[in-house]
Order: structure tokens, then sequence, then C-alpha cells
């Protein structure tokens, strides 16, 4: 069980570092990004953490780890489509990838949504559908 | 240049979506009085509310289906008659999709005869629950 909190702060400065990867094309920061993503899907986000070392209030409530990982995975893969696209001279793939990444991040940040989760639910939902009641 | 405009496109649409997103959820909507759900509460092993009923279908991984039921449940105590009735919606896939139900939380307010008249999907304003209440009881 993790701390929202620290879930929304990450997700605020990883919208940061993806809109300046879509004004630098850096293809460097989308790795660090990547790099970020990928301790993410294994619950060892650097921004959470960070979040965690700075604040001075317990969270008030806690929510399960699962969905976010798999959210971060997700954005590992947009995040590894961006790098090839960049790296392979094909910038706008390289654009359109990060840019769906940020629009996840942004989503989370500032309304709450998380695009993952809500993929995260629906397979394992569809992946228990078979069990009978 | 180019990065500066799937910039500028990315978060326009996005806000529009998370501001669409955010007057639609939790929005108590009217339904029209379906069947009674009399049976259907009965296969879920619980009584209706003499007045009304307030059904969640929640689900796991689900923060604002812990909030919705924080929130009912103060509402079934504010509201004499009233019960909380809430439902694993996993546990309950047939009924789910008899019901229609698309996302969790999803809140189900029967009336007196077990009739849904309104329904929320998406945490709901305690506030919103009340009024929709103070409409579906006689």
């Amino acid at each position: 069980m993790i701390d929202p909190r620290g879930l929304r702060f990450a997700a605020w400065t990883t919208t940061f570092v993806l809109a300046v990867v879509l004004l630098t094309q850096s293809a460097e920061l989308l790795a660090a990004q990547a790099a970020v993503f990928a301790l993410g899907s294994r619950g060892r986000n650097p921004y959470a953490r960070l979040y965690k070392r700075l604040s001075r209030t317990p969270p008030t409530e806690l929510e399960p780890a699962a969905p976010p990982r798999f959210a971060q995975l997700v954005g590992l893969v947009f995040a590894v489509i961006g790098l090839t696209g960049f790296l392979a001279g094909a910038p706008l793939v390289g654009l359109i990838a990060t840019a769906g990444a940020l629009a996840a991040a942004f989503l989370n940040a500032a309304f709450g949504i998380c695009l993952g989760c809500e993929m995260y639910l629906i397979l394992t939902r569809t992946k228990t559908k078979g069990v009978p009641a | 240049m180019t990065g500066v405009w799937v910039l500028l496109v990315v978060l326009a649409l996005t806000t529009a979506a998370g501001l669409v997103h955010r007057a639609r959820n939790g929005r108590v909507r009217d339904t029209a009085p379906a069947e009674h759900l009399r049976d259907v509460l009965a296969q879920l092993g619980a009584q209706p509310g003499e007045r009304a009923t307030l059904l969640q279908f929640s689900s796991a991984f689900c923060a604002p289906c812990r909030a919705t039921r924080r929130i009912l449940t103060e509402v079934s105590e504010l509201v004499p008659g009233t019960k909380h009735v809430e439902v694993d919606a996993e546990k309950h896939l047939d009924v789910v999709r008899r019901l229609g139900i698309l996302k969790t939380p999803t809140t189900l307010v029967l009336n007196g005869r077990a009739e849904e008249v309104k329904r929320a999907a998406g945490q709901p304003r305690k506030a919103d629950v009340l009024a929709a209440l103070g409409q579906a009881l006689p």
C-alpha cells in the first residue's frame, strides 16, 4: 500500500520532464525518464521516494500499489517507443509517443485519473472472468 | 518548434478530456424505474431499505469505492429507512451485466419498491446523494 500523494508528486514531475522532452527532443532526458518508469514499475519510483523524504506529514490514506506500478510499465513502453523514434531519426514517432506518456501523466497529476490503473483493472477482470462463480 | 505545438495540443486536449470527466463523474442521474430489483437484492443476500436503498457496486483496487462507501454509509445513517448495500462487482458479474454497470463505483438509488430511480457512476458528492434521496422518497 502506498501514499497517493507521492504518486501525484511523481505524476507532476513526470509531466514536467516529458514536457521538456517535447520541447528539446532530448533522447537523453527521455532515456532518463524511461529509467524512472522502469524503477517505478518495480515500486521504486525515484520521484515518489523523493516526496517521501520531503513530506512532513504521514499519509491520511493509502492505496494499493499494483495498479500504479502497471501504469509505470505502460509509461515505460511509451518512453521506449519514443526513444526508438528519436534515435532512429523518426522524431515524429518520438514526439507522439512522448506526448502519449505526457497525456497520461498530466491526467493523473491534474485530474487524479490513472489510465494505466484502469487498464490494469480491465486486464485482471478478463483474466478472472473464466473462473466459475 | 514542432515540439512546442505537440505540447500545447496535448495539454489542451488532455485538459478538455479531464474537465469532461470531472463534470460527468459522480453525477447522480435519473433512470427510468426499472423492474423492481428485489430478486437481485435477494440474490446478493441483502434486504432492501424500507424507504430507499443505496446499492453500491465496488471492486478491488478502487480508492473512489472506499470514499463512496464512507459517503453512502453516512447518508444511510442520516436518513431513516435507508439502507446501504455494497456489492463486489467481480463476484456478481451476471448482475453487473444485467444492470449495465460499466465501472466501479456505481451507485444505484432504489425507492421503497426496490426500483432503480437514479444512478451515479463514479464517486458521488454527499449533497447530491441526499438530494437524490429527497426526490426519490415519498
